[in-house]
């Protein structure tokens, strides 16, 4: 090889780290070191007047897998994840079918849908406060008008995991639904004339021609809901701060109790390393087991 | 042909926003024929395609298929089938799941369904490209599982929309040959919405000429091409079109008139003996003749043939006759007179 196409190999190889360094620089500051430097933490016992950091190895997770109060948290995730999962997209699948149809006022329904989108998670709690307040809220006064009894909705263990899965719902779905709008613009008129003609009923052409083609979007909608599952935790500031009696309590609050109300860190080191474990081989699993499964055009 | 047509259209209308669409359109085709509808963009001609497969519905007039009053029926109780210039194939699908997906549809039990597909896969040549995907196809092949599509419900009727205009030239030439022995094999009535009149004139037993939503002419394509109904239809058809000529330059036909001529019965004739004193404005080669453009006052499109390569200077004058019989007549409104 000439040095001539050497150096201009070289060249175009800085040229590429360059490009890649302040992506990078960020990451490694603000992602892998402090992953790294949390699961390092949770290695180490708690740093009190009497006893000093000492390494503890995996005691602070077995201190976790001893804890009930862990046990129940990681249920309440999964039944939150559990729900507004597969709840949000499939709202926010049927809004787009229909936000995507001939319909009359097609701008106004989809600003309408979108709109809980554009609040921020703490104005959307607010909001929820308001209609679930017992006596005053909006949901005790539409239930009075039937002679329905007063319900604290937040304030009981029953209820309470269930009025915060709501708020998350409809605060997601109209998120989703902008991108199912977009991946149904995609899909080309002549595709529903061609089916028309076969005679395919409505439902058929959703099922056998439409969702498969929208498979690319779920899939990513899917991860993110995932992650939001985990993430989407400013609501509980607001409307139930984890109770009453850890119902409505997810794990990344836990988290944040643990650390900055309790000040164990390591012990939300320990969660903190769990969840993101957690959460890697999900994603990895949804991104390999449904690629497969997935058309890209 | 005696048996009763296969679609009829009667006076049929559509019109968006108050605008054009087609007007009066009024149609009989007979059964296992071959019709083109031919014309410029915007013509109407697919419009007219789309009423039919009931993708369209008319704002006046009726349709009938078999006898039967489709006017406002669904695109599925038609019974036809149709080819899109997009091919509309699903994309997710593979080439066999792409050319039954209407016998599932339709609950065709499953060995019937395999065999009209190895059927429809035979006279195509897919055979062997059944697990594809669209993506994975060229452009020529796609076109074919279109076909296939097309095909394989054994419907009578079947609509094609511009369906070689995605393809190359030489591609086109093939493929023309074999839908128009797919039509002829399976005696199949084929609909054939073209903007190309070198594909409407070879493939098509009957060609309808549109133009604004109107029919200019139906007529086998010699009728076309050597009768003429208007000027519009005159000028459109041929490969160079006729040329037209202000009666008022000849002697013997009135002021009003319109003439047109075809160039292959124009000839070049020694200075002073012509008709016609002319100036060559360009020379074109077009391998077995050259096309010498011709400029003379109130004509349009007047241009003579020379065999093999007899390029002609631009500015020359050359004197050109003709005889009567070959002239077409048109009134001042552009209508044929003459028989």
């Amino acid at each position: 090889m000439s040095a001539h196409a050497n150096l201009e190999r070289r060249r175009q190889a800085i040229y590429g780290w360059l490009l890649l360094s302040p992506a990078a620089v960020l990451l490694t500051v603000f992602a892998f070191y402090p992953s790294i430097a949390t699961l390092w933490s949770s290695l180490f016992s708690r740093n009190t007047r009497r006893n000093p950091t000492e390494f503890v190895g995996t005691e602070n997770y077995a201190d976790l897998f001893a804890d009930p109060t862990f046990w129940l948290v990681v249920k309440n995730n999964l039944f939150y994840a559990g729900i507004t999962i597969p709840v949000s997209i499939f709202i926010a699948l049927s809004m787009a079918l229909w936000a995507n149809s001939k319909i009359s006022a097609r701008g106004f329904v989809r600003t309408a849908y979108f709109t809980p989108t554009v609040l921020p998670m703490i104005a959307a709690a607010n909001l929820w406060l308001f209609f679930y307040t017992p006596g005053l809220g909006v949901l005790d006064q539409i239930g009075s008008v039937f002679g329905l009894p007063s319900v604290n909705w937040l304030g009981q263990p029953e209820t309470a995991l269930w009025a915060i899965i709501i708020v998350t719902i409809w605060k997601e779905a109209g998120f989703f639904m902008i991108f199912y709008l977009a991946a149904l613009q995609t899909i080309p008129e002549d595709l529903k004339e061609a089916a028309d003609i076969e005679g395919t009923s409505r439902w058929t052409y959703t099922r056998r021609i439409v969702l498969p083609l929208l498979m690319p979007t779920t899939l990513f909608i899917a991860v993110n809901a995932m992650i939001n599952s985990v993430k989407l935790i400013d609501h509980l500031f607001i409307l139930t701060k984890g109770g009453p009696s850890d119902a409505s309590k997810l794990i990344l609050y836990y988290i944040w109790e643990m650390a900055f109300a309790f000040f164990d860190a390591p012990h939300a080191a320990a969660i903190t390393v769990l969840v993101i474990a957690v959460l890697g081989i999900v994603a990895a699993v949804q991104f390999l087991y449904l690629d497969r499964r997935t058309h890209y055009q | 042909m005696t048996t009763a047509p296969i679609v009829e259209l009667k006076d049929v209308a559509k019109r968006w926003n108050g605008q054009l669409g087609v007007e009066e359109i009024s149609l009989d085709i007979p059964e296992g024929s071959f019709t083109a509808l031919l014309g410029p963009s915007g013509c109407g001609k697919s419009t007219t395609l789309r009423l039919l497969a009931g993708l369209e519905l008319p704002d006046e007039g009726k349709i009938l298929i078999d006898g039967k009053d489709v006017t406002t029926s669904a695109a599925s109780d038609r019974n036809l089938s149709m080819v899109f210039q997009s091919y509309a194939l699903f994309p997710h699908l593979s080439v066999a799941e792409n050319v039954v997906f209407g016998l599932k549809v339709r609950r065709v039990p499953k060995k019937e369904r395999q065999e009209k597909l190895h059927r429809a896969l035979e006279i195509t040549g897919l055979l062997g490209y059944e697990d594809r995907k669209p993506g994975e196809l060229s452009g020529g092949q796609r076109q074919r599982v279109a076909l296939a599509r097309a095909i394989v419900a054994g419907q009578r009727l079947c609509l094609m929309d511009e369906p070689l205009s995605n393809l190359d030239a030489k591609l086109r030439n093939s493929v023309r040959k074999d839908i128009k022995k797919l039509q002829r094999d399976l005696g199949i009535t084929v609909i054939y919405v073209t903007h190309d009149q070198t594909e409407a004139m070879s493939m098509a037993d009957t060609v309808v000429l549109m133009k604004d939503g109107h029919i200019q002419q139906v007529g086998t394509p010699d009728d076309l091409y050597s009768r003429p109904n208007n000027t519009f239809v005159a000028e459109f058809v041929g490969a160079p079109p006729m040329a037209l000529l202000k009666s008022s330059i000849l002697d013997g036909f009135g002021g009003d008139k319109t003439i047109g001529i075809r160039a292959e019965n124009i000839q070049i004739v020694p200075k002073g003996e012509g008709r016609m004193r002319c100036t060559v404005n360009e020379s074109e080669f077009l391998g077995a003749e050259t096309l010498i453009g011709l400029d003379h006052e109130g004509t349009a499109g007047l241009c003579v043939l020379k065999p093999g390569l007899s390029m002609v200077a631009e500015g020359n004058e050359i004197d050109i006759s003709f005889n009567d019989e070959n002239l077409h007549v048109f009134d001042a409104a552009g209508q044929r007179l003459t028989g």
